[in-house]
């Protein structure tokens, strides 16, 4: 219940963050809300030496269209992207996706960058950062560089980022004409975190011919990744039923799934292909402006 | 080494210096004595220690006092001052009594914060809206069926109050 | 009762709330005194260990730390955690309050810290150095009893810490005479109780008074006071216990733990307060955990559906050690084990086993839940069986209105019950004959729809004296003070239950009075005449019967009074709004005046004593048998096995009610943490004996969400055995539900051929019963191919 000694550092601004990250390096934590950091610390399963709280830094708390792109602060809170007018009139999956995150406390302490820095490979964003092909805007003291979603995850509660790295941003799409997204999850009924997260993109032209599709899945294996076997199935084909499900049932492929207490690697793979046919149907459905 | 804040805690400010590891829960319970603010579990799933910062639920627990620099908080012994309840008892504790939303009353500080949070945003929620809403708040006595039944209650009472 | 009745059976908002919703109440972590310190505990990582070293050194010169000690330390200054029962050629147990020189479960305490502050007390644990030489751990329930098995206490050549038995009637005749035997293995997996409130002690001791006094959130401050006593070899009347607020129990807090007397014992070590607040890890590894029955079931049916005979082997695993009432909880399962049914000859075999986990004990039901469970599960597989429709299977076998007081092979002499009345109910509120429709329709569909019941009776009111390990009675003292109000004093200890408020609503109608004018006062040893404690849903029909012969003492000697003064025949007086009158002369004396009388003392009748109080210890005769039918209705999603529950309607009889919404948030309750063992608990040990449902994050509790709106009614039919007839309802939720939702599932499942699912119903299980079932073929709805959709 109650975390070790550290020493605590709230800089004002992004440069003095960097700095100090840099100077602390592996014995530095960041704090950007703190829902995983701080249970950790709690029962003694991180102990940082230097905490770094980001919350005090300007300018990271934002949802704006930029470029034709919509740019999200690392520091803005789950519960912001949930109830987002821009987020859900131009990239909707976002927002059903941060809906899905834990609960209201949760959501409004949490942060987009934090959630995304952790890593943890339940989380849900990542599977629609993966989906949306967003990109994550990552700074140091020696500049700012664009890291692309299916680059950023790299295992575990590891990512792209580099020692003294911040996450600072990260842009997604607007949504495509006739493109329709879903997020379907597998909730681990005492955590709330997803044993199995599907986001799917897809958008489909007048015919009902599948133009794009994008499937980011979360939960399943020690990284999220896209179902590139289930999007190169689906790519270029008319949308039925038939074809929805049998892409969907290669949603596991050359993934080694992990085994635990709630649900075994079986039950994942076979879950994850009832999800990710689940969230192509609604995503379909939406891109032929159908309500689902 | 202690660190300087500068919290508003319903409605009084307090300076005080505090190590950086305390959790605001034990700030407001150890060090001010606001002492209706529970502690439920360790893993930020209870929600027994629900507070307001900034008029938003949080759980004060997986939160460090230095992060509440500079903003408002709301506990349950405050919530009389919110400006739906005009000193008196807030509709939603109300509720909780009128409705018997609470049985052993250690969730109910928090669950009743929740609430409070629900209902500025959507004064007649739906039984799904509420049960999702305190999705984050646990009760093993309850049932939440009462709970439903106050928050409904202090719903409507808003309401007609704005009218 | 002979009184009118203005408050009793109505709703009234509770006495308890205002404080509580406004965080003005005291649970034991929000008191403080000064000069104040905190406890932690070492625990051990290791299921079973030999303990070779306990360094505190490092620990002791930490900053804050005033003291640091060892079991080696304390052996023989504190004696062992207390077991009340006693079953004939038990092993014993024994367990220090901190581990000297081996660890028998994970969480087992083997040092404590005292600091200046939590936080310090929590970063000097760390410090300390313990040397373990980990041994082999006994997990598994039926591998601890076979041959070979590493022994958890020598010189002891097993684990098997006990073997009960009980028979009733020719079972025998009953198996001869059946057309079919059903055999099916039930398993009732171990919970976490997981109260709100963690638990939580804090001790003072006053040198020179000599006085020594525990606050501690537990539902038995007097046994509690009588135990701290022993155990640290203090005086009883040297020991206060308090209970302050309680963040709910549900069985947990019934009990007597070593932190209690450690508390204590630090304390007057160091002649300040000490106190220790338990994290939730600590409370899911070491206080108490529920059931864990694994229990193998024989079934004599005729092949109309009468059941002739019920044998039960069940295997019981107890933990590492004996907390209060461990090896008590099982035989309640005897007890219980045929239901509300009239079957004529029942044979129970408890085999208690001890294993390298946290002890089991009472956990919301008690035992009882045990038995209902494997008791509705069996009338359903007799429906299955013999093709039969549930209710008729039930109807069949439930005695008759007429026949109460109805005694079973078990040795139980049920009070009063109306079983037809309240499964007729059930039906008609859950529109069952409409169930049944939609069900087919349904089935047609492909989709997989549930409809379970259960009929339950259960044993409340704990109980007589006689079959209680530790006395069943209960006390209370009401004072009506010289100004009118009154206090009573209850050796109940509720916490969550609203007492307070419904005693003074018995008194309130009893002595003519409102409820505001009466204060109900509990938990404090020092206030309260000794008393048992709240459980086993005994606070209302014992504890409460204790309120109402108070009360008639009181009415007799105000009476008296009154028509003393009055020149009336206090025989016909009665007590009405603040009033002593009497209805014949119209003639009345203000109630305050009759009460000022006592005490000034110059009017009273020749010979009677002045003051107003009065002390009842009550003895109840028997037991009370609340009972029920409760139906659930559920929805299996066929690709994930996900079980959601759509409807779910109870009938519940407990006898006369005090308070109608207080009984309904009763039931609620209790059908909710049914629901919660149906559908998610489940207390998982690995082979390693880590628990690894060791938080939260892994123990799923039923939240808001996870639950359907319950529609509740209740019958009438009063116990006998008590002036009130009350019968009890803490725990008929409980006992009641988690049947009526595996029958559910169960139907639901019932065309591909499952005739029995394990709790909990987690979705994989149920995805795998869906995808591989059990070897029999799947029955003519083919749902085969409904994957596809």
């Amino acid at each position: 219940m109650i975390p070790a000694a550290f020493e605590y550092h709230a800089p004002k601004t992004l440069e003095e963050a960097l700095r100090l990250y840099e100077r602390h390096g592996d014995e530095a934590k960041l704090l950007a809300g703190g829902q995983s950091l701080l249970p950790l610390m709690k029962l003694r399963l991180a102990a940082p030496r230097f905490v770094i709280d980001l919350g005090k830094l300007r300018g990271m708390n934002h949802i704006r269209e930029e470029n034709g792109k919509i740019a999200i602060g690392a520091l803005t809170p789950h519960a912001e992207v949930e109830h987002s007018a821009l987020l859900r009139a131009k990239c909707p999956l976002l927002v059903e996706t941060a809906a899905e995150i834990g609960d209201v406390q949760v959501r409004n302490r949490g942060t987009l960058g934090g959630s995304l820095a952790h890593a943890d490979p339940a989380a849900d964003y990542p599977a629609a950062i993966l989906a949306l092909d967003a990109e994550i805007l990552a700074a140091s003291t020696s500049g700012t560089r664009t890291i692309a979603a299916r680059e950023f995850f790299v295992d575990m509660l590891t990512t792209q980022l580099r020692p003294g790295e911040i996450l600072t941003q990260v842009r997604v799409p607007i949504l495509a004409p006739k493109t329709g997204t879903a997020y379907c999850k597998l909730h681990q009924p005492a955590s709330g975190f997803a044993i199995v997260g599907v986001a799917a993109c897809v958008t489909v032209n007048r015919s009902g011919k599948i133009e794009e599709v994008a499937i980011g899945v979360t939960g399943l294996g020690p990284k999220p990744y896209r179902a590139a076997a289930a999007e190169k199935a689906l790519r270029g084909k008319k949308t039925n039923p038939k074809l929805l499900a049998d892409a969907a049932r290669t949603a596991a492929q050359g993934v080694e799934p992990l085994s635990d207490l709630h649900a075994s690697a079986a039950y994942r793979r076979e879950m994850a292909a009832v999800f990710t046919r689940r969230a192509l149907e609604r995503a379909v459905a939406r891109a032929l402006g159908k309500k689902a | 080494m202690a660190v300087d804040i500068q919290v508003r805690i319903n409605g009084k400010p307090h300076d005080s210096k505090v190590e950086p590891r305390l959790l605001l829960v034990h700030y407001l319970r150890d060090t001010l004595g606001l002492t209706g603010t529970h502690v439920g579990c360790e893993t930020t799933l209870c929600g027994a220690c629900t507070v307001l910062v900034d008029s938003k639920a949080v759980k004060s627990c997986t939160m460090l006092a230095v992060q509440a620099d500079g903003a408002e908080v709301t506990t349950i012994e405050g919530l009389a001052g919110a400006p739906e309840a005009g000193g008196k008892l807030h509709p939603v504790q109300e509720g909780f009594w009128e409705k018997h939303g609470l049985q052993c009353g250690y969730c109910t500080p928090g669950m009743i914060l929740a609430s409070v949070e629900l209902l500025r945003g959507n004064a007649e929620p739906s039984e799904a809206e509420i049960r999702r809403a305190l999705a984050g708040n646990l009760c093993r006595c309850t049932g939440y069926q009462n709970i439903i039944e106050a928050v409904r209650y202090a719903g409507k009472k808003m309401k007609g109050r704005k009218r | 009762m002979a009184t009118a009745t203005r408050y009793i059976g109505k709703p009234l908002k509770r006495k308890e709330d205002p404080r509580l919703i406004q965080g003005l109440g005291h649970y034991v972590d929000d008191l403080r005194l000064p000069e104040m310190h905190y406890a932690a505990f070492v625990r051990s990582p290791y299921a079973h260990a030999k303990v070779r070293s306990v360094d505190v050194s490092k620990a002791r010169t930490a900053p804050g730390v005033v003291l640091a000690l060892t079991g080696a330390d304390v052996k023989g200054a504190i004696g062992f955690v207390p077991c009340a029962a006693q079953i004939p050629d038990m092993k014993s147990a024994p367990r220090p309050v901190l581990a000297v020189d081996r660890v028998r479960f994970v969480g087992e305490a083997v040092a404590v810290i005292v600091a200046t502050d939590r936080y310090a007390a929590r970063d000097a644990v760390d410090l300390v150095e313990v040397d373990y030489e980990p041994l082999t751990p006994v997990v598994d329930p039926e591998r601890a009893m076979a041959k070979g098995a590493p022994v958890l206490h020598e010189p002891y050549k097993d684990n098997v810490a006990y073997r009960w038995e009980l028979e009733g009637g020719d079972l025998k005749k009953a198996f001869k005479q059946a057309d079919k035997v059903i055999r099916q293995r039930i398993i009732n997996q171990r919970l976490i109780p997981m109260a709100m409130e963690p638990r939580g002690v804090m001790a003072d001791y006053k040198p020179g008074e000599k006085q020594l006094t525990v606050w501690s959130s537990t539902q038995i401050p007097h046994l509690l006071k009588t135990q701290i006593s022993v155990m640290l070899r203090v005086p009883e009347h040297s020991v206060r216990v308090i209970t302050p607020e309680v963040g709910g129990a549900f069985g947990s807090k019934l009990n007597v733990y070593p932190e209690e007397a450690l508390c204590g014992y630090l304390a007057m070590q160091l002649g300040k307060p000490v106190k220790w607040i338990e994290s939730r890890r600590e409370n899911f590894q070491t206080t108490i955990h529920g059931r864990d029955q694994i229990d193998d079931l024989e079934i004599a049916v005729k092949r109309d559906g009468t059941v002739l005979g019920l044998r039960c082997k069940v295997i019981a695993d107890l933990g590492a050690y004996y907390q209060l009432l461990t090896p008590l909880i099982p035989t309640l399962t005897g007890l219980m084990m045929c239901g509300c049914y009239k079957i004529p000859a029942a044979r129970m075999e408890i085999t208690g086993v001890l294993t390298n986990k946290m002890a089991t004990d009472a956990y919301r039901g008690a035992g009882r839940p045990e038995a209902t469970y494997f008791v509705e599960r069996a009338m359903d597989l007799v429906a299955a069986e013999l093709k039969m429709d549930p209710v008729e299977v039930r109807r069949k076998n439930f005695p008759q209105p007429e026949e109460f007081p109805y005694a079973t092979p078990t040795g139980l002499i049920y009070d009063s019950a109306n079983y037809q009345r309240s499964l007729d109910l059930v039906l008609k509120n859950s529109g069952y004959t409409k169930l049944r429709k939609e069900q087919a329709q349904l089935r047609k569909k492909g989709k997989l729809m549930g409809i379970g019941l259960s009929t339950y009776v259960e044993i409340c009111a704990m109980g007589p004296s006689s079959a209680m390990p530790a006395g069943g009675w209960e006390s209370a003292t009401v004072r009506v003070e010289p100004t009118g109000n009154v206090t009573v004093l209850t050796g109940s200890s509720p916490h969550g239950q609203g007492q307070e408020t419904t005693f003074a609503q018995i008194a309130a109608d009893m002595l003519g009075l409102e409820p505001d004018e009466v204060q109900v006062v509990h938990g404090d040893t020092a206030a309260v005449s000794y008393g048992i404690g709240t459980f086993g849903s005994r606070a209302t029909a014992v504890g409460g019967t204790a309120v109402y012969k108070c009360l008639e003492k009181l009415r007799s000697k105000l009476g008296q009074i009154a028509g003393h003064i009055l020149g009336e025949d206090p025989g016909k007086l009665v007590f009405r709004d603040k009033k002593i009158l009497s209805k014949s002369s119209k003639k009345s004396l203000n109630f305050v005046e009759a009460v000022g009388a006592a005490y000034v003392a110059k009017t009273l009748p020749p010979g009677m004593e002045p003051g107003l109080e009065a002390v009842t210890f009550f003895e109840p005769t028997n037991f009370t048998f609340p009972f029920g039918a409760h139906v659930c209705v559920v929805e299996v999603d066929s690709e994930t096995g996900d079980v959601k529950v759509v409807k779910y309607v109870a009938v519940d009889d407990c006898g006369n009610v005090i308070n109608p919404m207080l009984v309904d948030g009763q039931i609620h309750g209790g059908i909710v943490q049914a629901l919660g063992q149906a559908l998610l608990e489940e207390a998982v040990y690995d082979e390693n004996g880590q628990l690894i449902t060791g938080e939260l994050m892994d123990y799923a509790i039923p939240r808001a969400a996870d639950i359907p709106w319950m529609e509740l009614s209740r019958t009438v039919t009063p116990s006998p055995v008590n002036p009130m007839g009350v019968k009890g309802v803490g725990e008929a939720g409980t006992i009641g539900a988690t049947p009526a939702l595996i029958n559910a599932v169960v139907d639901a499942l019932s065309p591909l051929g499952v005739r029995h699912v394990d709790m909990p119903v987690k979705r994989e299980r149920i995805w795998q019963l869906l995808h591989k079932p059990s070897g029999r073929a799947p029955a003519k709805a083919a749902p085969k191919k409904r994957r596809a959709r």
